[in-house]
């Protein structure tokens, strides 16, 4: 399977998540002003600090031309995943509740976090352990929303990095098919730096992915 | 601008809305007491966008849309001769 991973101007995890979905697919560069997704059956907006995030994080990305083909694929049904910066450019974009505000801390937090699978029966997490170890690395992580939301990732009890509403570090969208965290799965693909338990997510989507094509449902892109 | 047009100077003030953790706020809260200044209270930080325009005709949009996240900040237009 192909998975589509943007770079915009300022994105610096792009590397690491083509690796990442190396292991378990086929990684498919795209630019911020391509339209054309090129058939991808997911796309990754990966972390970094998109057009210097200026403004607020993410407020800038969100109008790039690729998002608009990214928001026509998530509403025909394509899986999307969001990472820390891509996360925040979600919720901006809309694809996603709430919104991601600056750390209590004030600090640049950057640690490994214990993090609770809190919904495995997601596209996401469903070949996920029950707990998974991942590093944080942000400035505006603290997750907040007005509305409730469907919370599929929490920060493990005293692990919060950020003051994150209720710990939370990843939620899915109504529809099943747009996540978006914190903690960054790409750079948690080897044993070597610490932890594996990332690739966990990305043979998640691969398998739901896989699933679709035996049943020919899908959104058709 | 030809001469003679006239612009409008706006000043859009952008808040944290009420309820809403501010801790830019907080730490100066707490650092105005080390100074001797006392009695300041509900300390909030926000931003001032200045911007000069023909029209305000599409100002309240360019808030909602890219100047602020109405989701978590209130804001403000001010408009000046």
């Amino acid at each position: 399977m192909k998975f589509g991973v943007i770079t915009f101007p300022g994105t610096c995890d792009d590397t690491d998540a083509q690796l990442a979905v190396g292991r378990v697919g086929e990684a498919v560069p795209l630019w911020h002003q391509d339209r054309d997704l090129q058939g991808v059956d997911a796309v990754i907006v990966p972390g970094g600090f998109s057009y210097g995030d200026y403004l607020r994080a993410g407020a800038i990305a969100r109008f790039a031309p690729v998002m608009s083909s990214v928001i026509e694929f998530a509403n025909a049904g394509g899986f999307v995943l969001g990472i820390c910066n891509g996360f925040q450019i979600l919720c901006e974009a809309g694809l996603l509740p709430g919104a991601l505000l600056p750390n209590t801390s004030l600090r640049f937090v950057f640690r490994q976090v214990n993090v609770e699978v809190s919904d495995p029966n997601t596209p996401f997490t469903r070949n996920c352990p029950p707990r998974l170890s991942l590093p944080v690395k942000h400035m505006s992580g603290r997750y907040y929303s007005p509305e409730p939301v469907q919370v599929v990732l929490r920060y493990a009890a005293g692990e919060n990095p950020n003051g994150s509403q209720d710990d939370i570090a990843g939620v899915i969208n109504g529809a099943g098919n747009v996540l978006g965290l914190m903690p960054h799965p790409e750079h948690a693909v080897d044993a070597l730096t610490g932890s594996a338990d990332g690739l966990t997510i990305f043979e998640s989507i691969r398998a739901a992915v896989g699933d679709r094509v035996a049943t020919g449902t899908g959104e058709g892109q | 601008m030809k001469d003679g047009e006239l612009t409008v100077h706006a000043r859009v003030l952008v808040r944290p809305k009420a309820g809403i953790l501010d801790p830019q706020g907080q730490a100066i809260e707490r650092a105005l007491p080390a100074l001797g200044f006392d009695g300041a209270r509900n300390v909030r930080v926000g931003r001032l966008i200045e911007l000069e325009l023909e029209d305000t005709g599409q100002l309240e949009q360019m808030c909602k849309q890219l100047l602020t996240n109405p989701l978590v900040e209130d804001y403000e237009i001010v408009e000046q001769p």
